[in-house]
């Protein structure tokens, strides 16, 4: 009894060594089935879906003028301190003062891409761009200034 | 006091020394480490090849989370969670924006709740497909962390679609989520089901059912259902042992009293019945989503919630299940916009307690398959 079970043993692993070889050898002879991306050589073909967070960027139209006030918002909502909004008080033509943003300073190297400040931002100013290869060799690159020089706010945003 | 600074000593000489009373080999396995998974450290004492003691040491990736929450608003303080557990990072989010509803008291939405319950299951599975690639891993195999990697891709690529984001997302806000799920995700999610029911069997075929990774796992570190308890092991660690302890069946939040489904229980307490669980679980996780798939409500996905949240004086706690288990949130509010003290009771920390208890007695070499059935990630552990 005890070397029948002894050789049943024997035989149920090697039946169940076998069973795994013959799923490794089925993947062996069919590369259809290989699902490996040769990333940096897929570069031009690669698209990433349209929500994907990869760095706050303000868009501008084709007049250089983008939909920012300079309310804070997204510097108050963001964890990190990454958004800095420096305002200056642009005088209108009719002597007016108005606020406006000179500079939107956003630190790329500390920002976790949590959206928060996208989803405080009032008037839709700033969006999340779908570019992710960030690496420079100098820190200083990472602190970008999202507003164009010599840009202004467009008209009808309050 | 004596034998704190005993262990720190141990710790700091070379790799490896016999003390010179007892006969006893110390040897130091961390922090840098394939086989641990993270910065753990661990100083095992051995007698010849038998494990008598062995003891964690953390802290080597502390980042002071709750201190760091405790200057964070209610809206803000979410995104850190997700580098707790990173793996269930979902989960984590989602049991911080519940504690944060309770002190608010706001009602979310049915779909809301809904899409919250897809999003965490889809996780569980991600990261229990990640777990079970590592621990064929741990044991010599490599060629299953690539079958569980193609898998866990596909729901990769989902959260990628919906949430922005791969691995931290915070997609879960106070209210509800923060997007409307992807006009695809749905087809997705039902292509990644067919894809799963097809491939499933692979999984037995080339671990469960292997001779080699049966013999490693069965009648080794037995964790019996007291001692599971005692130690306050939750999860499938826990479910392994036969301690019933799944949170969303006792504490149903969002819309799991809404979904049918079986907590995993196995009795066999060793690592065997632990990677049982999980792969069953999976199972489970996949019923969940099929029951809700087709049935998201209409409505709001988000509640309207103040642009500044303030809790009400008061405690407010909120469990949740990750995949690792019971995951706890703890607020303490003064009535301002942040919080006064966060403390969060994870999964992980009294998981890997126990892992000198059953190590004890047992040889060397089965050491690194038994901290891969606990399913560790150390920094939910260190936090």
């Amino acid at each position: 009894m005890f070397i029948k079970n002894y050789i049943k043993n024997i035989f149920s692993a090697v039946k169940s060594l076998l069973v795994g070889m013959k799923r490794t050898l089925y993947y062996f002879t069919h590369h259809k089935e290989i699902i490996t991306q040769q990333y940096p050589d897929n570069r031009d073909t690669l698209i990433l879906p349209e929500r994907f967070k990869g760095e706050v960027v303000m868009p501008h139209n084709e007049n250089n003028e983008h939909r920012c006030t300079g309310c804070t918002a997204c510097e108050l909502a963001c964890p990190n301190g990454s958004i800095k909004v420096i305002t200056k008080f642009d005088i209108s033509p009719d002597g007016k003062k108005k606020k406006a943003i000179d500079k939107l300073v956003y630190h790329l190297e500390l920002c976790t891409m949590c959206n928060l400040c996208v989803e405080a931002c009032p008037s839709d100013a700033i969006k999340m761009a779908q570019t992710f290869e960030h690496s420079v060799y100098d820190r200083n690159q990472l602190t970008k200034t999202l507003n164009n020089p010599g840009s202004k706010i467009m008209d009808g945003v309050e | 006091m004596y034998r704190e600074t005993e262990i720190l000593t141990r710790a700091n000489q070379s790799t490896a020394h016999e003390s010179e009373d007892s006969g006893d080999l110390v040897i130091n396995v961390g922090p840098q480490h394939p086989a641990t998974h993270g910065v753990l450290h661990l100083v095992i004492t051995l007698n010849g090849e038998t494990i008598k003691n062995v003891e964690p040491h953390l802290g080597y990736i502390h980042r002071s989370i709750e201190k760091m929450c405790e200057s964070l608003t209610y809206r803000q303080f979410i995104y850190v969670t997700s580098r707790m557990d990173y793996l269930s990072a979902h989960i984590n989010n989602q049991a911080c924006a519940l504690c944060v509803e309770k002190g608010l008291q706001v009602e979310v939405p049915q779909r809301a709740q809904v899409i919250r319950v897809l999003m965490a299951e889809l996780t569980r599975i991600a990261s229990h497909e990640l777990w079970w690639g590592a621990m064929a891993m741990d044991l010599g195999a490599f060629t299953p962390f690539f079958h569980a990697f193609r898998e866990r891709e596909t729901i990769n690529d989902i959260m990628e679609e919906t949430c922005g984001a791969r691995l931290t997302m915070n997609y879960m806000v106070p209210g509800g989520v923060m997007m409307d799920i992807h006009p695809h995700f749905q087809q997705r999610v039902k292509d990644f089901i067919q894809l799963y029911r097809k491939k499933i069997h692979e999984y037995d075929e080339l671990v469960t059912g292997n001779i080699i990774f049966q013999n490693r796992m069965k009648g080794v570190g037995i964790l019996s259902a007291e001692d599971a308890i005692s130690y306050g092991c939750s999860g499938p660690v826990a479910r392994g042992s036969g301690a019933s302890c799944d949170t969303r069946k006792y504490y149903p939040y969002d819309a799991y009293n809404k979904v049918q489904f079986d907590e995993v229980l196995e009795t066999g307490g060793d690592s065997f019945a632990r990677y049982l669980v999980r792969v069953r679980e999976m199972q489970q996780s996949i019923n969940i989503i099929e029951q809700l798939i087709d049935n998201i409500p209409e409505g709001d996905f988000q509640a309207k919630t103040k642009a500044v949240l303030k809790l009400p004086k008061g405690e407010f706690y909120q469990r949740a299940e990750t995949a690792r288990g019971e995951l706890g949130v703890y607020i303490i509010s003064e009535g301002g916009t942040t919080p006064y003290r966060i403390k969060f009771r994870s999964p992980g920390f009294s998981n890997l307690s126990v892992l000198g208890h059953i190590a004890r007695g047992c040889k060397i070499g089965d050491l690194i398959a038994m901290m891969g059935t606990l399913d560790l990630v150390i920094p939910d552990i260190d936090r």
